[in-house]
């Protein structure tokens, strides 16, 4: 297991070293740069900002020196915000898109898991028909259609919950965890639906409804131990998906989260800040899928047998 | 037994698993039924004194020699002041810091009395010398700043920032005593006083700055909260990033007695839409702007709550004189006659624009220009088959650059149908991302681009400048000496105001019989105001005089 891991951490740097020169590389031949504007600046004005931020070397260069950089964990200087860096700039939103990636991930279990098991129950009655199908318009329908959709019911004509903000007023984290939760509680639906009717159909099961216990003590105490397996697999990736696709949630609530520092970081060129944010969400998506491998592997004796027999 | 173990664990595994899902439905039940509407902004603000403002982004910086957009511009005209303020209505200079200030007969020589009780937020005297350092750190290139030409009226600023002289004691800012500063022009400059409003032209605190770091240097945390030392009638109390910046009362202002607010809170919010639903739920006194799509239903209910304004700037479209079929001033003229900008603002962007026939919008400091451009689709007609295109035939379709956005498109797919129906000529649309855009015009490699320009002052000169030979704004190629002449050497040699203003006509009239450019409409501000807020009155630089505003809640 360790050495799995171990092996697995080995794998990433290469894959990060790749991501940093792709980006870098990139993201300074696009047209414009960070500090062209709408009123023309003038070249002496361009030229002592570029001197400011080593932008007059050569591009190989500053790569290596930002590559330096990097390694020490220093993200540098954001351009179009004077004064401060970047590693600030995630520490100020990571907190914020983490909690709302976690209450996501809450709304996307609970409801996700409860429709999925039941459907399984009754497979191709309304009981599994009606959920399904709700998962279906659930895994379609973006977020910036059902969040300014809950924002109008909820927070305009019943006025039941804030339309925007993030822990400003009571009851405002309800509104995004909803939104950015659906799509991933449609999708785990579905996985548990499917793993949960593989595991019904199991001897295990017959043997136990033959021995006359009642349904509920089935599903939950036997079925859904081997039926969730799918949904765990799941969980990594959904988590390192929530915390790097929020922006568009930041965007309709004003949550000051990651999301739209990253967006907006693109449009302005600021090199710095794209480069810092790719290299961050890249880190986690690797430890958290890394993460979701390793719990599969410890919930699933056949993967354990197949890596031992590997070694 | 291996078997028997690892079902254990897995047994153990999936207990904890069940736990876990159920502390998590939990959780979640608990964050879900523990809410409340509570008590909204406005009411709250109403209430305490606290003014809400939706502010666009983010700012960028808080150092009025660094910062230059509208957001940051909100911030520091509330926390920050120059010697001169402007009327909220009328935008005519007030004292500010300066409690009187004398010109001299040839309108060169300004001298300021500042007040005896000016004071720093942190209580320190702010004293002349204030804006002869402020004045010199502006005037650093090493800083970037972009606003450094606002200065450049000042006789010798110019020599000096761009190293002709060594020496700040040439550039004509001098502190007469502590409390009189004077201030040598190189012309006569009738806008030189609302310059002073400007933030480019606001004092900043040297002791805090160097506390920082170097005066010259970028990016240092001075500006920042639990730093900045400001002399405005707000001072920097809370900036959590994205989420707002927090304004409180300065006590050490020395107008303090005539503040109503007690505070503002500066609000980042982006899209317009959530700013909007925001406004609609209480959360903000005042919107940075409507959606499009929204402004024609707050008319439809004549709601009072919708604010629009002549704003001064002026959307427009540049014609690159390099495209072999633009080169011909005829072709230029019919592309401009043959738009019908009065359903163009009507049905297309319905914001209450006003359909603009000259650069300059009139009206700027009692500029009312007259134009030789009108809506004539027969005079187009014959102007383009006079160029050698009778009916629009054998006309290159050319393109039309917008940066994206769905009201530009809008604007230019309306362009396309008309210059299409009245010229029948083909019109290409290429939209690109904002920063490609913007190199694509400089570089002039475009045909027809879309722009737009916001005036820093009151003054046509601000409009007119931009289309000097090469300038930084021009990206039209086009290039007349005489027009030149008019704006740099006559127009500021002349005496009076009138005779300045008719330089500027025959200047603009140059401009628009060879069309290098052409004017679409008058922008205007659009937003919306709780009923609570007073002394917020539209003005044409959409700038709010935030010591002036109070509420008062109506039952």
């Amino acid at each position: 297991m360790y050495r799995f891991a171990l092996g697995r951490l080995a794998q990433a740097i290469p894959v990060l070293l790749i991501v940093i020169t792709v980006t870098f590389f990139l993201i300074h031949s696009a047209p414009g740069g960070p500090f062209s504007a709408d009123k023309a600046v003038p070249p002496e004005v361009i030229k002592a900002l570029e001197e400011q931020y080593n932008l007059n070397q050569p591009i190989w260069q500053q790569y290596l020196s930002y590559l330096g950089d990097v390694i020490q964990g220093d993200f540098g200087p954001s351009f179009k915000y004077s004064g401060r860096n970047v590693n600030e700039l995630i520490a100020a939103g990571l907190p914020i898109t983490a909690e709302l990636a976690f209450y996501a991930m809450l709304v996307a279990l609970s409801v996700g898991i409860f429709a999925g098991v039941g459907a399984a129950m009754r497979p191709n009655t309304a009981q599994d028909y009606i959920p399904m199908t709700g998962a279906m318009i659930g895994i379609c329908m973006p977020s910036f259609l059902l969040g300014p959709l809950l924002v109008l019911v909820f927070g305009i004509y019943l006025d039941w919950l804030p339309v925007s903000g993030w822990g400003d007023i009571p009851g405002d984290k309800i509104l995004p965890s909803i939104t950015l939760g659906t799509g991933y509680a449609a999708y785990i639906a579905r996985l548990s639906r499917g793993g949960m009717l593989e595991v019904l159909s199991q001897d295990y099961i017959r043997t136990a409804r033959a021995k006359g216990l009642r349904e509920p003590i089935i599903i939950i105490k036997h079925a859904l131990r081997g039926g969730l397996i799918p949904v765990v697999a799941f969980l990594g990736p959904a988590f390192a998906g929530l915390l790097s696709g929020s922006f568009v949630v930041e965007t309709i609530f004003q949550i000051p989260g990651l999301g739209r520092f990253y967006v907006q970081a693109a449009f302005n060129r600021d090199y710095t800040l794209i480069l810092g944010m790719t290299i961050f969400l890249s880190t986690l998506i690797i430890l958290f899928n890394l993460l979701s491998d390793m719990l599969a592997i410890w919930l699933n004796p056949k993967l354990r047998q197949e890596i031992k027999g590997a070694n | 037994m291996i078997f028997h173990s690892e079902k254990q664990s897995i047994h153990q595994t999936f207990s904890i698993f069940n736990k876990t899902i159920s502390f998590l439905m939990l959780m979640l039940f608990i964050s879900l039924t523990g809410c409340g509407s509570g008590e909204s902004n406005i009411s709250l603000g109403n209430r305490t004194g606290i003014l809400y403002w939706g502010n666009g982004t983010e700012p960028a910086s808080l150092d009025p020699h660094i910062a230059t957009g509208v957001p940051e511009h909100h911030i520091m005209s509330s926390v920050m002041e120059g010697l001169v303020l402007k009327d909220r209505k009328s935008l005519e200079p007030r004292p500010g810091v300066a409690e009187s200030w004398t010109i001299s007969d040839d309108g060169r020589i300004y001298t300021f009395k500042l007040r005896d009780d000016a004071r720093w937020s942190n209580g320190d005297p702010h004293i002349a010398n204030d804006y002869v350092w402020s004045w010199w750190r502006a005037l650093q290139p090493a800083l970037g700043n972009q606003y450094a030409y606002m200065l450049f009226p000042i006789k010798n600023a110019k020599r000096y920032y761009d190293r002709e002289t060594e020496d700040f004691g040439d550039v004509g800012v001098k502190a007469l005593d502590q409390r009189t500063l004077q201030v040598t022009l190189t012309n006569p400059t009738p806008y030189f006083l609302q310059l002073l409003d400007h933030y480019s032209l606001f004092p900043v605190h040297q002791a805090t700055i160097e506390k920082f770091g170097n005066a010259d240097q970028r990016g240092t945390r001075w500006s920042y909260e639990g730093n900045l030392v400001s002399n405005g009638p707000f001072k920097l109390d809370e900036w959590k990033i994205n989420r707002h910046i927090t304004v409180t009362r300065n006590l050490h202002y020395w107008d303090n007695d005539n503040v109503a607010l007690n505070g503002i809170v500066f609000k980042p919010v982006e899209n317009t839409v959530t700013e909007e639903r925001m406004f609609r739920a209480g959360q903000l006194h005042v919107t940075s702007n409507v959606p499009a799509d929204k402004i024609s239903t707050y008319r439809k209910s004549n709601s009072t709550e919708l604010k629009i304004a002549p704003y001064l700037g002026t959307y427009f479209y540049r014609l690159n004189i390099k495209t072999p079929q633009l080169q011909d001033r005829r072709v230029r003229r019919a592309l401009g006659m043959a738009i019908d900008r009065e359903k163009l603002v009507e049905n297309i962007t319905k914001g209450g624009q006003i359909p603009a026939y000259t650069m300059t919008p009139p009206g700027t400091m009692g500029y009312y220009p007259t134009s030789t451009l009108a809506f004539d689709p027969e005079g187009a007609k014959n102007l383009l088959s006079e160029a050698g295109y009778p009916n629009g035939e054998g006309f290159p379709a050319i393109e039309i650059l917008y940066n994206t956005n769905e009201g530009h498109r809008k604007i230019a797919v309306a362009l396309q149908e008309m210059w299409k129906d009245y010229l029948n000529i083909d019109i290409k649309l290429l939209n690109q991302e904002w920063k490609v855009y913007l190199a694509t015009e400089s570089a002039g490699d475009y045909q027809i681009s879309r722009g737009g320009w916001i005036g820093d002052y009151v003054d046509p000169n601000n409009f007119l400048d931009m289309f000097l030979c090469g300038g930084g704004n021009n990206r039209t190629g086009w290039c007349n000496e005489e027009y030149d002449r008019l704006i740099l050497e006559v127009a500021p040699s002349q005496s009076s105001h009138e005779e300045r203003l008719a330089v500027f006509q025959q200047a603009e009239t140059m401009l628009l019989d060879d069309m290098p450019i052409i004017p679409v409409y008058t922008y205007t501000s659009v937003k919306l105001v709780d009923s609570s807020v007073e002394n917020l009155d539209g003005n044409i630089m959409n700038q709010a005089m935030y010591k002036d505003i109070y509420l008062s809640p109506r039952q």
